[in-house]
């Protein structure tokens, strides 16, 4: 439907605004209505994505309904538009006008003049407001109400509660956007304040949006506190690199450096929001380990400063006519995926290829190619779903904005939600979801629901299989949403062992054929190649010599990774110094995010652009490097900048021919084998942890939630224990020691955060999920 | 971290028949915090940490509730609270000069307690006595018509242990904590104590006598 | 001369009076019976015809308050009542339910046979627990005798009563704010529509209505439509609670059929307190404008009282003499709305905390008339453009006083502070402190 249907298919009304005529769907608020004529009424509780208030009485306008004027002016905020209505703003209208100064000279009275010290400044609706609505010089002669400023309501949000206009947006939307009412309205009259419980902080996912939408300085993020002018900043269109959600956003740089990140406004994904770890965690852009030249292994053992020639030919001399595995990674750009790909087989000659820097399996990479790309769920089927339901899946841990999409549903209409969780969290708790124990207790779906499949479901044997047999048989929209934003530009890059760019199976003859005369190549390597585990199992055993690693952190993989990356030839694309840089042979830098252009794809699959914020002489993206890498080697790729790899892949645009069919796998029933391991533990990432990225911002950290081991009240009278004790988690391997938790969960199951402080479950207990003994310590 | 543990089962066990009286669980906080009143004597951080376990509520969302009425106290008051009502009326009647001179002879100010925690002192809105007026409440109780030395009296006989009777009452003033009780939706059996009705709410039916109404 | 009509307060001498045995003495109950016997709408048209209007002081005609509520849709409807009672001056409810709560009672069970409520409150202020104990009592006891709970006097209508006690917030005596505290939330009013007819209480229909309204209802039904129009004006019909407050000889309650004037109430309460005279009064509590020794023949009506400029409110009759300071009177009114103000909506919030401070500075005698126009303005910028009628209560005494007291005010600037003793104010000042 073009929007123009879209409009005459919809009930609309017609009014007249300061003398404009005005025809808008009927609902529209009078306010919204006069922005479309480009009249703007001031308004500081307003908006758009939140609930009417009328509470701050700033948007006032005189309005008469069919000759009848209302006796006292209204609120434009609060009103809909109705035909016949006449509405007169502070444009043509004394009364309106009077009014709405008169509101501003009392929201000034105890308002200090913070404005020479507070953050908003430049960019301050009350300031803009003030200029534009208000009287020049205030009445005002008494005592102004004043408090201690600033408190942190959470290490990473400031409130200056004088400086308040209490619009209550930050309540409003902590509750009803985020469902985490952790700041709420204090106290009465003048004295009214925003607070907090304090040994409850403002610890939400999506605090920092309550900053950006503060129309004063009230809220301010500590990171950012008295760094810098709006006017300083340069702002730049970007995608986030943290997760799969897709938001819009904008970033600020002064100088070269990164300051603050915004979100942007794309009503199909994020709408106005962000996490806040979207928002915050970009320190690691600046941290010391930034990797900025060249680095060779000398013959000493140590790494050493390189020109790039030198550290090239290096490089090419350890991979020239040896076999070698490319280990991608989950954060690569589309087009540097890309790169990855081509390079793998023109440079390289092989399929060897993965980006899966995590756990994975075979029946996964079948789903990818046979599967996946078939799926054409988005967000707005989340919001028409009648059914929505969560395998493998956290989403407000692993997709935040997934979370708020859903929740948004569940508040208007009591949206059903299921999930295959074994321990209720916040969010499913928030989603008021259903728990179950597996597929076979789902039923009732049809083609209206959704049904979401995470990433973790590789780590079940036949939970892939089991959520398309369900998606298949009832006909449910499916979506599989990975936790890392280059993932889905990844597989349409054909950065995985059995596809080829544009979703082209590699076993397909016409497919290769497609992509050798794009390439200008004669043959392509025809079998699938290994997957990352098989990789470094072959590194390992020397069946392959040689490995290419871009943005990998081993220890997501498995406890063994980075031991199987010792002894054997690493060249490793980083932006920081890692665990991978520090045993590579070759360290060739490139270049972060917000150094280069590019695109993410989605968990829906699709692309959005961003451009370079920064430039920096030294560092260029991994499709640059990798192509003058492969010229190094003999074999060019031509991939010379980002636009020209973006031209390329347009180009080749996606394969519409026969996909291979999904074989489904069976589950298998997990015994214990050793009966002192008596329990099963299982755990899944939180959105802020230990993550790479996440390093360097301290505030951020702040808020995490701290990892606590869960378990039943059951268990814990068995083993003893008290929500005031600790308990010792043992596997074969190793053990962590946590604080207990007693939660509604199976008596046998023990549930901890996979990867934050105290709690990191691969290298200290060897799996992901798996047999267990706990004791009080 | 369960902080209900701190109420003993009997007390969690009333929350729950408060809760009980309502459709909806979230319009039991009132009196929920009334009853945390009668205990600790204040909104104690045990109290707001309960109630919002018991209704599967944001600690800050209890807190909301808590900070926006005058009855509810984030710090302790006295055994015997007096609250002198210097709204319009009662203060030009005498409520302003009662205050003075019952800070004077204690020693403390709205919103203060002495030090042996006995009394404290609240400058109070209208409390719908007007025709008694001027007005001081003790605990909730009414004492009508009060002067400087009659308010001076009263504080001399809570201090000695011997505290007077309201006048439309019990016959015995009740403590701050029994009385938050009461308002909690626990009966202490004491409604049939006390007048009536006061002479001045009598003033119109009398003469209606005496004009021959029935 | 108009007689009294003694009806709500007709045995509040008894010593029993507030007891269900008392109550039934007198035919308590008998009007519940026979509303029984009646269907529910036949009620609703009954109290429409009657007249009544709402006692709370918006004086909104009742039935058609109760003829709101869509019938046969199938969700809970709730009747609330209104004890909030605050409004200063005002003290008729308190009395009521402490000396004739049954009345309320019983006045509750019709309303909720009438639209359909099958679980009914009743919001009482937090601050008289000694009316509380009255009012759950006779809850009690109307349990106790079948009148609440299942199947009332074998009727098949079943009613839940649940008394709940405020914590102190004059703003809560709004209806939609004392939803929103009944509901668990913060007292702050809400946005309106939807109204609470269609989403009231935990967004069900829902009926408010005040304390002395619904007690009036028994009598209603006991002794019919004519015998309670043939009290009153035209407009305002029945019978009425006047509470009569301040430096007057005998302050106290009068219930009078609508329509008295304050001169006929002062001539049975024996006038103005001996050497004095009336300065000024408030008809219907501190949020309505006052009136002078020149509205003493004002008919005490909705319709008399707005005529002359005013509203009847809740009949709250404040009397102040010639010793009184006018600018006193109105700096502690407003204070008490500062402290009250829910915080939600600017002028309120900000405008009182400016008005006090304004007040009090010309109580002190600081200022020039320039500042008294500058108070006006504000009052201007206040009035109507806030969320509630909070705002607009406290900005009355003030626009008010300065149309009769201007002198005043600018006899305290040349006076450099308050001309008047406030001792001479007192009660005690001629009785001995």
């Amino acid at each position: 439907m073009t929007p123009e249907q879209a409009l005459t298919s919809v009930e609309t009304v017609t009014a007249v605004i300061d003398g404009v005529e005005v025809t808008v769907p009927k609902g529209t608020l009078i306010i919204r209505a006069a922005e479309q004529i480009g009249v703007a009424i001031p308004r500081f509780c307003d908006h758009p994505l939140l609930s009417p208030a009328g509470a701050c009485r700033q948007c006032l306008v005189d309005v008469e309904i069919n000759g009848r004027a209302f006796p006292k002016p209204q609120a434009s905020c609060t009103m809909p538009v109705e035909n016949g209505m006449v509405v007169k703003t502070q444009n043509t209208s004394p009364v309106a006008a009077k009014a709405q100064a008169g509101i501003m000279e009392f929201l000034l009275i105890n308002h200090p003049l913070d404005c020479p010290v507070c953050d908003k400044g430049g960019e301050c609706p009350l300031q803009n407001q003030a200029m534009s609505t208000g009287r020049p010089e205030s009445r005002y002669e008494g005592e102004k109400r004043t408090y201690e400023k600033p408190i942190n309501i959470s290490s990473q949000v400031l409130l200056d509660r004088e400086r308040c206009v209490l619009c209550a947006r930050c309540t409003r939307f902590s509750e009803e956007i985020a469902g985490d009412p952790f700041i709420t309205l204090n106290e009465r009259g003048a004295l009214q304040q925003v607070g907090i419980y304090e040994k409850d902080p403002f610890e939400s996912y999506y605090s920092g949006n309550t900053v950006q939408i503060c129309p004063v300085g009230a809220l301010t993020g500590a990171s950012y506190r008295f760094r810098a002018r709006p006017f300083d900043l340069v702002s730049v269109n970007s995608a986030c690199e943290h997760c799969a959600s897709g938001c819009d956003l904008r970033t600020d740089i002064r100088r070269g450096k990164t300051l603050r990140r915004l979100a942007g406004d794309d009503a199909e994904v994020n709408q106005e929001w962000n996490c806040d770890k979207g928002r915050w965690a970009f320190k690691y852009l600046t941290t010391r380990e930034r990797v900025k030249v060249p680095m060779v292994r000398g013959a000493d053992g140590e790494l050493h400063e390189a020109s790039w020639p030198e550290a090239l030919e290096a490089a090419a001399a350890g991979l020239k006519d040896k076999r070698v595995g490319v280990l991608a990674g989950g954060r690569l750009t589309a087009e540097d995926a890309y790169g990855y790909s081509k390079f793998a087989r023109v440079a390289l000659g092989t399929n060897d290829i993965d980006f899966r820097s995590r756990p994975h399996s075979d029946e996964e990479r079948d789903f990818l190619a046979s599967v996946l790309p078939t799926l054409t769920t988005t967000y707005l089927d989340i919001d028409s779903a009648d059914h929505l339901v969560l395998l493998s899946f956290e989403p407000e841990e692993e997709s935040p904005m997934v979370f708020l999409r859903a929740y948004r549903q569940v508040r208007k209409r009591g949206l059903k939600v299921t999930s295959d969780a074994p321990i209720a969290s916040r969010s499913s708790k928030k989603l008021v979801a259903t728990l179950v124990a597996g597929t076979s207790s789902i039923s009732g779906l049809t083609s209206q629901s959704v049904i979401l499949l995470g990433e973790r479901a590789a780590e079940t044997p036949g939970a892939i299989s089991e959520a398309v047999k369900l998606a298949q048989s009832s006909g449910a929209k499916l979506a599989w949403i990975p936790r890392r934003a280059g993932e889905r530009g990844a597989i349409a890059a054909g950065a995985i062992g059995n596809l080829l760019p544009g979703h082209r199976p590699v076993d397909n003859v016409e497919a290769r054929v497609d992509i050798q005369s794009a390439w200008g190549v004669d043959s392509l390597p025809t079998a699938p190649g290994k997957s990352t585990s098989e990789i470094l199992s072959s590194l390992a055993s020397g069946s392959l010599d040689a490995v290419l690693v871009g943005g990998v952190d081993p220890m997501d993989i498995s406890a063994d990774a980075l031991g199987q990356l010792l002894n054997t030839f690493v060249v490793s694309l980083e932006i920081s110094h890692s665990s991978v840089t520090a045993i590579a042979d070759v360290v060739l830098p490139v270049a972060a995010v917000v150094e280069k252009s590019g695109s993410f794809h989605d968990w829906r699959g699709i692309a959005r652009e961003f451009d370079k914020g920064v430039d920096d002489a030294e560092l260029r993206s991994d499709v640059r490097i990798l192509s003058m890498l492969a010229d190094q080697l003999g074999a060019p790729i031509n991939l010379p900048t980002v636009t020209a790899t973006a031209k390329e892949i347009a180009a080749l645009g996606s394969w519409d021919g026969a996909r291979p069919a999904f074989t489904a796998v069976a589950g298998n029933v997990s015994t214990v084998t050793n009966s002192d391991f008596d329990m099963k533990l299982v755990s899944w990432r939180l959105l802020l942890d230990l993550g790479t990225l996440q390093l360097g911002e301290a505030n951020l950290a702040g808020t995490a939630k701290q990892a606590r081991a869960h378990i039943s009240a059951q268990t814990a009278a068995k083993l003893g224990v008290t929500e005031a004790d600790h308990v010792v988690i043992n596997s074969e391997r190793g053990a962590i020691e946590l604080p207990v938790s007693i939660r509604e969960i199976a008596d046998d199951l023990v549930w901890v955060p996979r990867n934050s402080a105290d709690s990191q479950v691969i290298p200290s207990l060897g799996f992901t999920s798996g047999a267990v003994k706990v004791a009080k310590r | 971290m369960s902080t209900t543990m701190n109420f003993s089962d009997e007390q969690l066990a009333v929350m729950d028949t408060i809760i009980a009286r309502y459709p909806k669980s979230r319009s039991a906080i009132m009196p929920l915090l009334h009853y945390v009143q009668s205990i600790d004597g204040y909104v104690t951080e045990r109290g707001i940490e309960a109630i919002a376990a018991k209704l599967n509520l944001a600690t800050a969302e209890v807190t909301a509730v808590s900070t926006f009425y005058t009855q509810y106290k984030s710090e302790p008051v006295g055994e015997y609270h007096v609250g002198i009502c210097t709204n319009t009326l009662c203060a030009i009647m005498g409520g302003d000069a009662i205050y003075e001179s019952v800070c004077d002879k204690l020693g403390i100010k709205n919103h203060e307690t002495t030090a042996d925690g006995k009394i404290s002192l609240e400058r109070i809105e209208c409390n719908a006595a007007c025709d008694y007026a001027p007005v001081v409440m003790v605990n909730w109780e009414f004492f009508d018509n009060q002067t400087p030395s009659s308010v001076n009296d009263l504080v001399d006989q809570v201090r000695s242990g011997n505290p007077p009777a309201p006048t439309r009452g019990p016959s015995k003033l009740p403590t701050w904590k029994e009385n938050s009780a009461v308002l909690a939706g626990l009966s202490d059996g004491l409604a049939d104590q006390g007048v009536s009705a006061g002479d001045p709410s009598l003033l119109g039916l009398r003469i209606a006598h005496e004009q021959g109404q029935k | 001369m108009s007689k009294l009509s003694p009806v709500l307060s007709a045995h509040w001498d008894e010593a029993d009076s507030f007891t269900i045995a008392g109550y039934k003495r007198h035919g308590g109950y008998n009007a519940l019976a026979k509303a029984l016997k009646s269907t529910p709408d036949e009620v609703i048209a009954l109290i429409k015809e009657s007249g009544l209007r709402g006692r709370g002081g918006a004086g909104f005609p009742t039935g058609n308050k109760w003829s709101f509520i869509p019938q046969g849709d199938n969700k809970a409807h709730y009747l609330v009542v209104n004890a909030d009672e605050s409004e200063p001056g005002t003290c008729k409810d308190m009395p009521l339910l402490m000396a004739n709560p049954h009345s309320l009672i019983e006045g509750i069970i019709i309303g909720s046979y009438a639209i359909r409520a099958n679980h009914s409150f009743i919001y009482i202020r937090g601050e008289v627990v000694h009316v509380y104990r009255r009012v759950q009592k006779a809850i009690e006891d109307a349990y106790a005798a079948g009148l609440l709970g299942k199947n009332i006097l074998g009727s098949g209508f079943d009613l839940e009563l649940t008394l709940h006690a405020g914590a102190g917030a004059y703003i809560c005596g709004e209806e939609t704010a004392l939803l929103d505290s009944l509901e668990g939330f913060r007292g702050q009013p809400r946005l309106r529509p939807p109204f609470p007819a269609i989403a009231g209480l935990y967004a069900m229909p829902t009926v408010v209505n005040n304390v002395e309204s619904i007690a009036s209802v028994p009598a209603i039904i006991e002794h019919g439509v004519e015998w309670f129009q043939a009290m009153g004006t035209e407009k305002s019909k029945g019978f009425t609670l006047y509470s009569l407050s301040g430096h007057v000889a005998n302050p106290g309650q009068f219930e009078a059929p609508l329509g008295i004037t304050l001169r006929e109430i002062l001539e049975m309460a024996g006038g103005i307190r001996a050497g004095h005279q009336l300065k000024f009064w408030t008809p219907g509590g501190s949020s309505t404008p006052m009136f002078t020794a020149e509205h003493l023949d004002v008919p005490l009506d909705y319709e008399g009282v707005s005529a002359a400029g005013s509203m009847l409110g809740t009949k709250a009759l404040q009397i102040f003499d010639e010793t009184t300071c006018v600018v006193r009177a109105v700096l502690r009114w407003v204070e008490f709305y500062k402290h009250e103000s829910c915080g939600k909506c600017t002028p309120c919030r900000e405008g009182t905390w400016w008005l006090v401070q304004m007040l009090r500075d010309l109580e002190a005698g600081k200022g020039t008339e320039a500042d008294l126009e500058k108070l006006l303005d504000l009052c201007d910028n206040i009035a109507g453009r806030s969320f509630c009628a909070l705002a607009d209560g406290a900005v009355s005494p003030i626009i008010s006083s300065l149309k009769y007291f201007r002198a005043e005010y600018i006899e305290h600037q040349t006076n450099g502070g308050c001309p008047f003793d406030p001792i001479a104010s007192t009660l005690f000042e001629t009785a001995g402190a």
